[in-house]
């Protein structure tokens, strides 16, 4: 789960890392009454969005009047922003972040990652800030700084003080860089985050360090401990059928193909996808049903994947384990008679009770292309696609 | 010979009298699994399902000679448990439980380090269907019937993609010795290499289809292992060609998030170590017919 940059900004001043004085804002009066309150004489007004490079799309401008900051707000609020990092359309702004620029002399670049090969958790550090840490490794690997956190002590303050002397700065500055760099690992363990950037983080001209941005990703299979964490979710940053999916605990992943796909396991579900364009179709979608396909959750599965109007022909695939074929032929079944499904229909079921399952599907009198192997399945998804397309621009 | 499991190994499974523990602990032993006991705090002394309930697993071991765990443990408490496992000296804890935070995860494998190398704790999983060492044991939450005894070992982090596999091979006449789902999570407690190595091993197991899929470096790290190390045939594929970057697909460990991470670079990096890649997930079983074909022909000629 991703959170704003002033939410991030929030959780790190908690722990010690220093930011500068900021609030956010819903609409262009609160910015201004926002920047009288913070005081100063320039702001930098920032589209709240989850995304990165939001610079480089006009999401972030500087300002030195009210009547800018009113004007900044303005455009940003209510627009969708389009970065080179999210979807084609772009993210909903719904807030601004209002935080009195602060001149700086030097940018670095701090990262907490958790280091899948490792199994721990990297620290990474650069004195080139600003730019992308992949950039940074491309141009100048050795201008890297990385180190690995012993999980049963957890980051020591030497470690930190490393990173900061080789950053280049002086003593008065290390102590400062070190308790921010400490500070930060903290928010990072405590919250159970997977991703922490503080890009960049900047050296200003009183000897100051300041997390200037702030990105935090948090680990979903730990939100159960972490309340504050799950109460900063923000369901507008997401697909609105994604998010829809999470409500029913469903996994949805929405594509621009046009052959929707209901799979039962992750591992099948982008196996099937797979299997689709190896046939010559595109998928629409990803989602898994998971382990107990009940006739509610595929109901509400086919609602998900027929609002999708990219879609031609529907594939079900389940390879039934825990559950069995003719529950789920039987929530098929059921999902069919009341979605009024228009587009074909191709399903392959596998598994415990299979021969029961194709019975059913077989006597529901319900136009339902049946395949009994996931290479015959996806053929049969990718023609009946074909077919339909075919049909209807006939049609026309 | 199989890996892991067979029809004596001692198991327990923590979390015995929950529904969802009882329905695959019953599964468990009508596939032939040798199960002594149950794990549950607080039950202690009770019989469940005909089977000796215990507050520990070291009481379980100390009672029953308890080797092997399978966990039905809800995440808060899943690290827990496994660790318990591990400083009772159990050889192996399988862990069913999905949604474990990845930082407990991080411990766990830590906690597993602090014993030497030969009395360490194999973990497997979690987020898995567990293992199954067909017609011997199983330790997991799949259906038996779909598997057949024979000679491919089958490492998957999916659970129902192994279940294509196994119904495919099945189809063509081919058994397995054992099948291990490592699970789809971030951190595993074991890797496509730890098991790759049980099997080049295993005197039965004549050769290996592994299954992997977007995210993380252990299918690179297995191929290279394999160029060096492994004798027999190893059959790869990849799940997710089609998956966008940067979202995560289902599992949470399947995200492509860092160079290396995609399916069409793992499946280029298999080749390059001289796996032999399924050029589709419908032809698992066809490919490792053809491999198991090949190898058998050249043996033949060596003999």
């Amino acid at each position: 789960m991703d959170i704003h940059e002033y939410q991030a900004k929030q959780l790190l001043a908690q722990y010690g890392v220093a930011v500068a004085p900021g609030a956010v804002a819903f609409t262009p009066e609160q910015a201004v009454y926002v920047a009288t309150e913070l005081g100063g004489s320039r702001w930098a007004v920032k589209a709240q969005i989850h995304s990165g490079a939001r610079g480089k799309a006009g999401g972030i401008k500087l300002c030195s009047h009210y009547k800018e900051v009113r004007q900044a707000a303005q455009d940003l609020i209510g627009k969708r922003l389009v970065t080179t990092q999210n979807a084609p359309d772009g993210q909903p702004v719904q807030r601004v972040y209002i935080e009195v620029a602060t001149p700086y002399e030097k940018e670095f670049y701090l990262g907490f990652v958790l280091d899948r090969k490792a199994e721990r958790v990297r620290v990474i550090a650069s004195k080139h800030g600003g730019m992308e840490i992949e950039e940074i490794v491309k141009t100048d690997p050795n201008a890297v700084i990385q180190i690995v956190v012993e999980p049963a002590v957890g980051l020591q303050a030497f470690q930190a003080r490393e990173i900061a002397f080789q950053l280049g700065l002086n003593i008065k500055q290390v102590a400062r860089a070190t308790t921010t760099i400490l500070g930060a690992y903290r928010a990072f363990r405590d919250c159970d985050a997977l991703m922490l950037e503080i890009n960049p983080l900047v050296l200003t001209v009183d000897d100051n360090i300041l997390a200037l941005d702030a990105k935090m990703s948090f680990d979903d299979n730990a939100l159960f401990r972490r309340p504050n964490i799950a109460a900063m979710h923000d369901s507008s940053q997401q697909d609105p059928r994604e998010a829809q999916a999470a409500e029913h605990n469903l996994n949805y992943i929405g594509l621009d193909g046009e052959i929707g796909c209901i799979v039962n396991g992750a591992g099948l579900a982008m196996a099937t996808m797979d299997m689709i364009k190896h046939a010559g179709g595109s998928p629409a979608n990803f989602l898994d049903v998971g382990g107990g396909a009940s006739p509610e959750r595929v109901a509400t599965a086919f609602r998900l994947v027929l609002s999708d109007e990219n879609v031609k022909s529907v594939l079900v695939n389940i390879f039934a384990g825990i559950n069995r074929c003719d529950w789920v032929a039987e929530g098929v079944v059921q999902a069919v008679k009341e979605t009024e499904i228009k587009v074909p229909l191709v399903v392959r079921l596998a598994g415990t009770n299979v021969e029961a399952g194709r019975k059913i599907i077989k006597e529901s009198g319900i136009p339902i292309i049946s395949a009994e192997t996931l290479g015959e399945a996806a053929a049969k998804a990718v023609a009946a696609c074909r077919d339909y397309k075919a049909s209807h621009a006939a049609a026309q | 010979m199989s890996i892991l499991i067979d029809e004596k190994t001692r198991i327990i499974v923590q979390g015995l009298t929950s529904e969802k523990a009882t329905f695959h602990a019953k599964d468990m032993i009508a596939a032939g699994s040798n199960i002594v006991g149950g794990v549950v705090p607080g039950k202690g002394g009770r019989t469940h399902i005909g089977l000796p309930v215990f507050n520990t697993v070291k009481e379980a071991v100390r009672e029953v000679g308890a080797e092997a765990s399978i966990t039905f443990v809800a995440p808060a408490f899943a690290a827990d448990a496994i660790m318990e496992c591990a400083d009772a000296g159990l050889k192996l804890v399988c862990s069913i439980t999905d949604g474990i935070p990845a930082q407990d995860m991080m411990r766990v494998k830590r906690y597993l380090m602090r014993y030497p190398k030969e009395k360490r704790t194999m973990m497997v999983g979690p987020n898995c269907a567990g293992i199954i060492s067909p017609g011997k044991a199983m330790l997991g939450i799949m259906p038996p019937h779909i598997y057949m005894r024979g000679s491919v070992g089958v490492i998957s982090r999916s659970g129902t993609l192994g279940y294509e596999a196994a119904a495919q091979m099945k189809a063509l006449g081919i058994g397995i010795t054992t099948s291990v789902g490592i699970g789809g999570d971030p951190i595993n407690g074991s890797s496509f290499l730890d098991h790759l190595a049980l099997f080049n091993n295993d005197d039965e197991t004549e050769a290996v289809l592994m299954i992997g899929e977007i995210g993380g470096p252990q299918e690179a790290e297995a191929a290279a292992w394999v160029k060096d190390n492994m004798t027999k045939p190893v059959v790869g594929f990849v799940a997710g060609l089609t998956a966008p970057k940067g979202r995560r697909m289902g599992h949470a460990g399947a995200i492509i998030s860092a160079a290396g991470d995609s399916a069409a670079e793992k499946a280029e990096i298999m080749r390059s170590f001289g796996l032999t890649v399924a050029p589709s997930p419908s032809e698992f079983g066809a490919t490792m017919a053809q491999v198991l074909a090949k190898s058998q022909a050249s043996h033949r000629v060596s003999a």
